[in-house]
């Protein structure tokens, strides 16, 4: 399936566009990886003794794979509701700049704000990573139309793979299950890794991974932050650098 | 299973409210605020992104080097070698996602089976 031309007359209706927003959902192996990375975190709420409405709620109103995992082992870990609270608020931090960076995408001179809320609210890695990708291909003033119909599909699809793995839990082997929590950062690696056009973009990425590991040892508690902000700030300095020379 | 057990008790639900809603909304309000008066261009958004890719980055290595529950089976050897082989064949195959996250799969299955 491709996408019209952007002159094409199926962009003229909105609903035309949330349509094929929804369809492309089909035209990326993120869907799959999303699909089986919410069926274990299905898994992993009925092991933890969550009931199936709760996954599902922290699926339709969190909308974050890593946050979702980390409040699931937290709290089944006997954390206080302050302690899984703060360890979500900062694995949440990243949806920020992802916020910041994708809705520009959207924006005519004429957008509200108040038009782009639930847009905001269905931006996570996967929404942001197919932005950048189908967005060009999307006439501008048809693109939030074309992402609430992208982050529709993929919520749906989250919500069946949470009830799937929900009522699999049972049958799922340790191997299995390793293999299933392998998948999230093999996808995620490769999915940014395939969107990087720009030096600055793999400078950060390559990174990003090397100086995790690092910052872990300081063990602040933003360690994730540390290494964030210190390799996408070295990556800048490398896009900057290249700016002022050429 | 009951109709009562797939709704749980209300007191799980409001913790996911404060726990894990307001913590991850507070971050997306504060991007659609802030997000308004930013050019698409300015280098302040090209800073912001590789910020953002380069904590994703740090997400893809903590789940590797700090596995969570069934992972957490495997041995360093094999998560490492997983990533490595499918990174490998990723690049080889002129950046195909699916190549590279079945040949980290494969690896990491053939690896724990051989090893028994």
């Amino acid at each position: 399936m491709a996408l019209p031309p952007l002159d094409s007359p199926q962009w003229q209706s909105p609903w035309r566009a949330f349509a094929w927003g929804l369809r492309s959902i089909t035209q990326t192996i993120l869907t799959i990886v999303l699909f089986v990375t919410y069926l274990g975190i299905g898994a992993l709420a009925h092991d933890t003794h969550f009931s199936l409405l709760w996954a599902l709620c922290s699926t339709l109103f969190v909308w974050a794979g890593p946050a979702q995992i980390i409040l699931i082992t937290t709290l089944g870990s006997g954390a206080t509701v302050i302690q899984s609270a703060i360890a979500v608020t900062v694995s949440a931090i990243r949806l920020f700049p992802m916020v910041v960076s994708v809705l520009p995408l959207m924006r005519t001179p004429t957008t509200k704000r108040r038009e782009l809320i639930f847009a905001a609210h269905l931006t996570a890695v996967t929404l942001w990573v197919e932005c950048h990708r189908f967005l060009p291909q999307v006439p501008r003033e048809r693109r939030i139309a074309f992402v609430h119909g992208l982050g529709c599909g993929l919520v749906s699809v989250c919500l069946t793979a949470n009830t799937v793995g929900y009522f699999l839990a049972a049958n799922l082997t340790q191997t299995l299950g390793a293999a299933i929590l392998l998948l999230t950062p093999l996808s995620f690696l490769f999915s940014t890794a395939r969107n990087s056009r720009e030096v600055a973009d793999v400078v950060a990425l390559t990174l990003g991974i090397l100086l995790y590991p690092l910052a872990a040892k300081m063990n602040s508690g933003l360690d994730i932050l540390v290494s964030g902000v210190v390799a996408g700030t070295i990556a800048y300095g490398v896009h900057w650098w290249r700016e002022v020379r050429a | 299973m009951s109709f009562a057990q797939a709704i749980g008790d209300w007191y799980a639900l409001a913790v996911l409210f404060i726990a894990g809603v307001v913590p991850n909304q507070i971050w997306r309000m504060l991007g659609l605020w802030f997000g308004g008066g930013i050019d698409e261009g300015s280098e302040l958004l090209v800073w912001v992104r590789a910020v953002a890719t380069a904590i994703l980055a740090g997400v893809i290595a903590q789940i590797v080097v700090e596995p969570p529950g069934a992972l957490a089976s495997v041995p360093d050897v094999l998560r490492y070698g997983a990533v490595a082989a499918g990174l490998v064949v990723f690049l080889l195959t002129r950046r195909s996602i699916f190549a590279g996250v079945v040949t980290g799969e494969v690896f990491m299955l053939a690896g724990k089976w051989w090893l028994g």
